[in-house]
């Protein structure tokens, strides 16, 4: 069985700062990681190669430095790893994203024929959950998103039966193969790798193909060319003018705080005491 | 590479994009998809169809809606209830294949819709179901789609998008310029509900679903439903008591519980206290949790950063504890009590048990 994990290499959002006067990002050290989310994507992946067999392929669309996250996903036993990357990616929004992935799956698969494709819930910068579904509708591949557990894969590699998240509850879904999965956070824990995996890491080889070598023929259809979404404007979210009215607490006991407090609640909104109510009778 | 999503494009570019092919410009009206399962709306479709409708009025066109279900009263209420919210005109896909969400079937049925009645905004529920549907439909119509919109405006009859990005550092605005239909989701609560007018009627136009089971590659073999324990209404709950990392441990979360108890209010916390497992993922507030919107918000231990602001900044009233009296929640919450939360909180919760209790007893 040969499964392909998309993972994709991302500024750690939580490092990120804004620059109080431009208001521009500013990018300068914030250091990379691989999307948190796709780290279940990437686990599973392993735990469906080690139950039935087969191989993993990771794969990212990205610059040059992206080889990083593809040599980290190695350390945790991976079996090969491609990067894609090519000026004609630059400015892709998720449709062109979708379109370059999908090709250079679809090449993947002349070489060994894919089974499943994984991808991550959703990234923490583009933050759209829409690569995995654009993946799945390009190829042609049945669409599970939110998986929370994979349930079987059947022998032959023909079926897979998966529990995926709802709302409201869990459906059970039995599909045929090839099928991509988009992994829901929180239902598995990454392994460490082995010392083995890490110093083959080091060593192994990431194949790097440039959109020609994916197999891209409309170059058009990729980066900013091949993006409908348009960003027009960038900025920081409008700060409140007016402070919090502060409830004076100086030398007084949380008794007489927590008075004050509901007084003034009870002033500002003269429903809330009847919404409590309500809100409490059937208890 | 999707750094675009945060990098402004070049204004000649934008600009360069203006001119809308022929073909596209008969699409026209705006949409908004009905998220219904196992007979249920969800809330977050009317709350876009109340949006909708100023985007329908800007640009005079009319608000339509699209129900797609098994038949039976559970699609008719549908039908309905989505004039009784606004719209003008609603879509009905009516088949028991539809009892059960399915990637393929929805896709296939919209799509038709779609590329016959040829919408020019189609709106989304952010939401398990609306995501998964909204990213492969978006891909078959080859056209451009926001996500988790937190505002929509029309701009020189375009759809502008506004979202957060940067882990919500930022807002950015999204356009489709020269491709159709134009489409966006928004996550639930993000929107106020709209007013109901009951008995407004609209036109309904009835739409086959030219599919058959054997057509369908994936089987539902089972649906579990949540358990009554599970389900948690967060997002839905008219008063919320929520604590961050502040409490300091997973123990002194009961404070929280008990006055949310004593409030009949649901409770939640920042994403460093669900990451820590003192409460169960659904509860998280955020960004990337749950965007709530009630009337009494309190957040206690919690600092404010942006990524939870972003999930609160609809409530009516906030009301923050922290010890800090420079922590950014002040500047966003509408009253203030500096003060320790673990001591604050059970004196919260006495003096509401009180109060209620008089109230109660004064009928
Ligand atoms: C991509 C991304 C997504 C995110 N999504 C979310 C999200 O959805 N929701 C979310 O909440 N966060 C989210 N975060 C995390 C967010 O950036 C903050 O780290 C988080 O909200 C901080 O949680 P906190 O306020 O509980 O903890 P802290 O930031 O540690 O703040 C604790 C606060 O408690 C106060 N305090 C300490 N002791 C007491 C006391 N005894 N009494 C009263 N106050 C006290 C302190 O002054 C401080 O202000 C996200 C981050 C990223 C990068
Ligand atoms: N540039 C990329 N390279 C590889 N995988 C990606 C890339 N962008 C997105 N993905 C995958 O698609 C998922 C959803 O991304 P997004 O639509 O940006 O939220 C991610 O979790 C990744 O698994």
């Amino acid at each position: 069985m040969h499964i392909v994990v998309c993972i994709k290499q991302v500024p750690d959002s939580a490092q990120i700062r804004v620059h109080p006067v431009t208001n521009t990002i500013m990018r300068q050290g914030v250091p990379t990681i691989i999307n948190p989310y796709d780290l279940f994507a990437l686990e599973e992946a392993l735990r469906v190669r080690d139950r039935f067999g087969g191989k993993v392929t990771v794969l990212t669309m990205g610059p040059p430095m992206a080889e990083d996250s593809l040599r980290k996903a190695l350390g945790y036993g991976v079996d090969a790893a491609v990067l894609l990357t090519d000026r004609a990616f630059a400015g892709s929004d998720t449709l062109a994203t979708s379109f370059a992935l999908a090709t250079a799956i679809e090449k993947l698969h002349q070489e060994d024929p894919v089974h499943i494709v994984f991808t991550g819930k959703q990234t923490i910068d583009g933050d759209t959950a829409q690569v995995g579904p654009g993946i799945a509708q390009r190829l042609k591949l049945q669409q599970l998103t939110y998986v929370s557990a994979i349930r079987d894969v059947d022998s032959a590699g023909k079926s897979i039966t998966v529990e995926r998240r709802a709302e409201g509850g869990t459906q059970v879904l039995k599909t045929t193969l090839p099928c991509l999965i988009t992994m829901l956070e929180g239902t598995n824990t990454l392994r460490r790798g082995s010392m083995d995996d890490v110093f083959r890491a080091v060593r192994s080889e990431v194949r790097t193909w440039s959109a020609r070598d994916a197999g891209v023929e409309d170059i058009t259809k990729c980066g900013l060319r091949g993006s409908p979404t348009v960003v027009k404007k960038v900025f920081a979210p409008q700060p409140r003018m007016e402070k919090a009215q502060q409830i004076d607490a100086l030398g007084k006991s949380p008794a007489e705080i927590a008075d004050e407090t509901i007084n003034m609640l009870f002033t500002a909104s003269n429903q809330l005491g009847d919404d409590i109510l309500k809100l409490t009778e059937a208890i | 590479m999707t750094e675009k999503k945060a990098a402004p494009a070049a204004p000649t570019r934008a600009s360069a994009k203006k001119e809308l092919p022929e073909h596209f410009k008969d699409y026209k009206h705006v949409w908004v998809f009905i998220e219904l399962e196992r007979d249920e709306v969800h809330s977050v479709s009317w709350e876009l169809l109340g949006e909708g409708r100023k985007l329908a009025d800007t640009l005079k066109v009319d608000l339509c809606a699209v129900v797609m279900g098994p038949p039976g009263e559970g699609l008719e209420k549908a039908v309905r209830e989505s004039w009784g919210y606004g719209a003008d005109v609603t879509y009905v896909v009516a088949d028991p294949i539809l009892a059960d969400y399915r990637t393929q079937s929805y896709t296939e049925g919209l799509e038709t819709l779609i590329n016959t009645h040829k919408p020019e905004i189609i709106l989304l529920g952010a939401t398990t179901l609306g995501r998964d549907l909204a990213g492969s439909l978006a891909t078959t119509l080859k056209t451009g789609l926001t996500a988790d919109c937190t505002g929509l405006e029309i701009d020189d009859g375009s759809l502008a998008a506004t979202r957060p990005t940067f882990g919500g550092t930022l807002l950015c605005t999204i356009y489709t310029l020269n491709f159709r239909p134009q489409m966006a989701t928004v996550r639930p609560r993000v929107m106020a509900m709209p007013d109901f007018t009951e008995g407004r009627s609209g036109k309904r136009i009835d739409f086959p679903l030219n599919i058959k089971e054997n057509d369908i590659i994936t089987k539902v073999l089972e649906f579990i439903p949540d358990t009554t324990s599970d389900k948690v209404n967060l997002a839905y709950a008219d008063i919320v008591v929520a604590g961050g990392m502040g409490l300091g441990s997973a123990a002194n979360f009961q404070h929280v519980m008990d006055l949310a108890r004593v409030l009949g209010a649901d409770y939640g916390g920042s994403r460093p206290t669900v990451q820590k497992g003192w409460i169960p993922a659904e509860r998280q507030i955020g960004q990337t949790g749950k965007t709530i919107r009630p009337k009494l918000y309190i957040a206690a231990g919690i600092s404010g950063a942006i990524q939870h602001r972003v999930g609160v900044e609809g409530a009516d009233m906030i009301l923050a504890i922290n010890s800090d009296p420079n922590a950014p929640i002040f500047e966003f919450a509408h009253y203030g009590i500096v003060g320790d939360a673990t001591q604050i909180l059970p004196a919260l919760t006495k003096a509401f048990e009180q109060r209620l209790s008089k109230m109660r007893k004064a009928g």
